[in-house]
C-alpha cells in the first residue's frame, strides 16, 4: 500500500511540476526563448506572496489575486524592456541575459530577505486529507495543486485555439516574421507570452511556499524540474507537459520511498533515461 | 604590383611587442614566490584558476557554440578525482592532476552526445542537470565524506612537500603552468585546421557542413577536451583548497557564473577577452568584497547590459576602437615592401 501511496503522491507532485514547466514551455513556443531565471521567477512570486500575507494579513489564496497581476505586470514589463531587444538568431544573447537576471533575482531575495527558509502557513488545509480506504488518503493542498496545473493547461490549450491572442501566438510561433508583416506587433504578443507565463509563475510560486520551506536559492531546481517536465514531455506539448511532470513527480516519490538521499537524483535519472530512449520526449509536436 | 608582393599575416606589431613583453610578464609570474607574500602567492593561484577556467568555456561558448552552464560538473569531477586518487588509491596528488583530466574527458565522451540531443538553452539547461546528477551522486559516496565532504589527509598534504613554504611553492607553479598552459592550448586550437573549423561553424552550420567539415565530431572534440582540461582546474582548485565538500565541488555559481561573467564582460569570443575579464573580476573582487550580495547583484547587472550594449565585451569595444590584438588569429594582407 505504501508503494501505491507513493505513486499517487507523485502523480500530484507532478502538478507542481506541471506548473513550474508550463510558464517555460508557453515562452518556448511563442518566442524560442528559454528563460534560465524561470525558477527564481517561481520563487520571487513566491516571496512576495509572502509579504502581502504578512502586510495585509490574509490567506495565501486571497493573496494570489492581488500576487498574480502583479507578476503578470513584472512579466509585461521584463519582455518590453530588456529580453525583447535580446531576441534574434543568436542564443547567446538571451541566455545570458536571463542568467545574469537569475543571479541578480537570487542575489536581491537574499540581500531583503537573508538566507533563513520561508513557509507561508495556509491553515488547516496544509494537513486536511480525504481518506481513500486501505490506509490511502490524498491531501486537499496537493490535490488542490494537481487541479489548479489541470485548469491552467486546459486554460492555456483553449485560450490557443480560441481567443485572438492564441491565434497571435500561434501565428509567432510558426514564423514570427511573416506575423508581424501581418500587421501583428510581435513586442507587444511575446509580452503578453511573458505576462501569462509570469501569472502561472506567480501561482506556481504560491503553492511552492505553501507546501514547502523556500529560501532565495530555491530557484534553479525549480528551473531544472520544470525543464525535466518539458523534455520528458515533449516540447511544444502543454498535455504532455503534464505527463512529463507527472513521470518526474513519481519517479521521485518512489525514490524516496527507498531513501530519500536518492528522490532527487531518481528524477534526474529518469530525465537521462528518456532523453536517451525517446530523445523527443514522450508527446512531441515541435523541434527544438 | 603583382600578388607576390604581398604576404599574408597573423602577427601585427602589436602582437609581436604583446609576446615579447608577455615573455617578461611570465618570467616576473614565476618568480612570484621570492616577491610576493604568501596570501598574494595564493591569490594568483586562484587568478589562473579562474583564467583557464574562463579560457576554456570561452572556447566552448563563444567559438563552438555549446553554451554550458554545467562546467562546474567537471570542476567537482577533477577535485574529487584527486581526492579519491590520493585518499583511497595513494597517487601523488600532483600525478592525481593528471588522472583528474583523464577522468574529466572520460565521462564527457559518454556524456556529450546525449546532451548534444538537446538544442540552443535547452542544452544549457541539460548540463546543468548533468551537474547536479554529480554533485548529488558524490554526496551519496561515503568514501568521501557525503555530503558534508572531506579534507585531504596531513600526511598525503605533506607528502607533496615537507615544508609549507615549499610546498605553496610547487602548488603555485603549477596553477601558473596549468593557466598559462590552457590559455596557449586555446589559442594554439583557434590557429589550427579545428579552429578554422570553428570559425565556419559558428558563421553557417550549413556552409560549413557542405565544405566538409564533419560538425558533430568537432564539436565533441572540443566538448571532451574542455572537459579535461577543466577537470585538469579542478583538481588543482580543490588541491590548493585541501578540502572539498559536494556543494562547493558543483557549485554553479563559483564555477560558472562568475566565470560567465568573465568572459561575457571581458568580450565573449575574443582570446583575450577572458584574461581582461578574470583581470577586472579580481580587482572589482578586491575592493568591493565587502559588499557581498550587492556585489554579485552589481556583476550580474554589468553583464546583462554588456551584452546588450556592447556583445562582444571590454576588450571588442578596445579592440575595434585601436584595432589593436594581442593573440593573432586572424590573418590579414601586408604589402611586401612595409614588412
Amino acid at each position: 500500500m505504501d508503494w501505491l501511496n507513493a505513486v499517487l503522491q507523485g502523480v500530484l507532485l507532478g502538478g507542481l511540476y506541471a506548473l513550474f514547466a508550463a510558464g517555460l514551455s508557453l515562452i518556448f513556443g511563442v518566442m524560442r526563448l528559454v528563460n534560465v531565471a524561470h525558477g527564481d521567477l517561481v520563487v520571487l512570486g513566491a516571496y512576495l506572496a509572502l509579504v502581502v500575507v504578512q502586510t495585509l494579513g490574509i490567506g495565501p489564496f486571497p493573496a494570489a489575486l492581488i500576487v498574480v497581476p502583479l507578476m503578470a505586470g513584472f512579466g509585461y514589463a521584463l519582455q518590453r524592456l530588456l529580453l525583447n531587444v535580446t531576441l534574434g538568431k543568436d542564443l547567446l544573447p538571451p541566455l545570458l541575459v536571463t542568467f545574469g537576471l537569475s543571479v541578480i533575482i537570487q542575489n536581491g531575495l537574499l540581500t531583503l530577505f537573508s538566507a533563513d527558509s520561508q513557509r507561508l502557513p495556509a491553515g488547516p488545509i496544509e494537513t486536511a486529507s480525504i481518506g481513500l480506504g486501505n490506509g490511502i488518503g490524498v491531501g486537499v493542498l496537493p490535490l488542490l495543486m494537481f487541479a489548479a496545473a489541470v485548469t491552467v493547461i486546459a486554460g492555456l490549450e483553449l485560450l490557443f485555439a480560441r481567443t485572438s491572442l492564441g491565434r497571435a501566438f500561434r501565428a509567432t510561433s510558426d514564423d514570427a516574421e511573416i506575423a508581424q508583416l501581418m500587421g501583428l506587433d510581435n513586442r507587444h504578443v511575446f509580452a503578453m507570452a511573458m505576462a501569462l507565463s509570469a501569472a502561472i509563475v506567480a501561482l506556481a510560486g504560491i503553492f511552492l511556499a505553501v507546501r514547502a520551506n523556500f529560501d532565495p536559492a530555491s530557484g534553479p531546481s525549480r528551473l531544472i524540474f520544470g525543464f525535466e517536465a518539458v523534455i520528458i514531455g515533449g516540447l511544444g506539448s502543454l498535455w504532455g507537459t503534464l505527463a512529463g511532470g507527472i513521470v518526474l513527480g513519481i519517479a521521485q516519490a518512489l525514490a524516496a520511498q527507498i531513501d530519500p538521499g536518492f528522490q532527487i537524483l531518481a528524477g534526474h535519472l529518469v530525465f537521462f533515461l528518456i532523453l536517451t530512449l525517446r530523445p523527443r520526449g514522450l508527446f512531441p509536436r515541435m523541434d527544438g | 604590383m603583382s600578388i607576390s608582393a604581398h604576404a599574408v599575416e597573423r602577427a601585427t606589431r602589436t602582437s609581436r611587442l604583446a609576446g615579447i613583453a608577455s615573455l617578461f610578464i611570465v618570467a616576473a609570474l614565476i618568480a612570484a614566490p621570492w616577491w610576493a607574500g604568501r596570501a598574494n602567492l595564493r591569490l594568483l593561484g586562484e587568478i589562473y584558476s579562474f583564467l583557464a577556467l574562463a579560457s576554456l568555456w570561452n572556447l566552448l561558448a563563444g567559438y563552438t557554440g555549446l553554451v554550458s552552464v554545467g562546467q562546474q560538473a567537471f570542476v567537482g569531477l577533477g577535485g574529487y578525482t584527486l581526492f579519491a586518487a590520493a585518499m583511497v588509491l595513494g597517487v601523488p596528488p600532483l600525478l592525481a592532476i593528471v588522472l583528474a583530466g583523464i577522468a574529466g574527458a572520460l565521462v564527457a565522451l559518454p556524456l556529450a552526445p546525449l546532451l548534444f540531443r538537446l538544442q540552443g538553452a535547452y542544452f544549457a539547461i541539460g548540463t546543468w542537470v548533468a551537474a547536479e546528477v554529480f554533485r548529488l551522486t558524490f554526496a551519496q559516496i561515503s568514501m568521501l565524506g557525503g555530503g558534508s565532504g572531506t579534507s585531504l589527509p596531513a600526511g598525503i598534504v605533506t607528502g607533496i612537500a615537507a615544508t609549507r613554504n615549499l610546498r605553496d611553492m610547487i602548488v603555485y607553479w603549477h596553477a601558473l603552468g596549468l593557466g598559462l598552459g590552457i590559455v596557449t592550448a586555446v589559442y594554439m586550437i583557434l590557429r589550427s585546421r579545428t579552429g578554422l573549423a570553428l570559425t565556419a561553424i559558428r558563421d553557417s552550420e550549413t556552409a560549413a557542413e557542405s565544405l566538409g567539415i564533419d560538425i558533430g565530431r568537432t564539436k565533441l572534440a572540443i566538448y571532451v577536451l574542455t572537459a579535461g582540461l577543466t577537470a585538469m582546474t579542478g583538481a588543482l582548485i580543490f588541491l590548493q583548497k585541501l578540502r572539498i565538500s559536494p556543494d562547493a565541488a558543483f557549485s554553479v555559481n563559483d564555477w560558472t557564473a562568475y566565470v560567465i561573467f568573465m568572459v561575457v564582460i571581458g568580450g565573449i569570443g575574443t582570446i583575450e577577452g577572458p584574461l581582461v575579464g578574470t583581470l577586472l573580476f579580481f580587482l572589482l573582487r578586491e575592493t568591493l568584497a565587502d559588499l557581498g550580495t550587492v556585489y554579485l547583484m552589481l556583476l550580474g547587472a554589468v553583464a546583462v547590459s554588456v551584452m546588450l550594449k556592447a556583445p562582444k565585451g571590454l576588450w571588442g569595444l578596445f579592440s575595434s576602437a585601436t584595432g589593436i590584438t594581442l593573440f593573432p588569429i586572424r590573418r590579414h594582407v601586408v604589402p611586401a615592401n612595409t614588412r
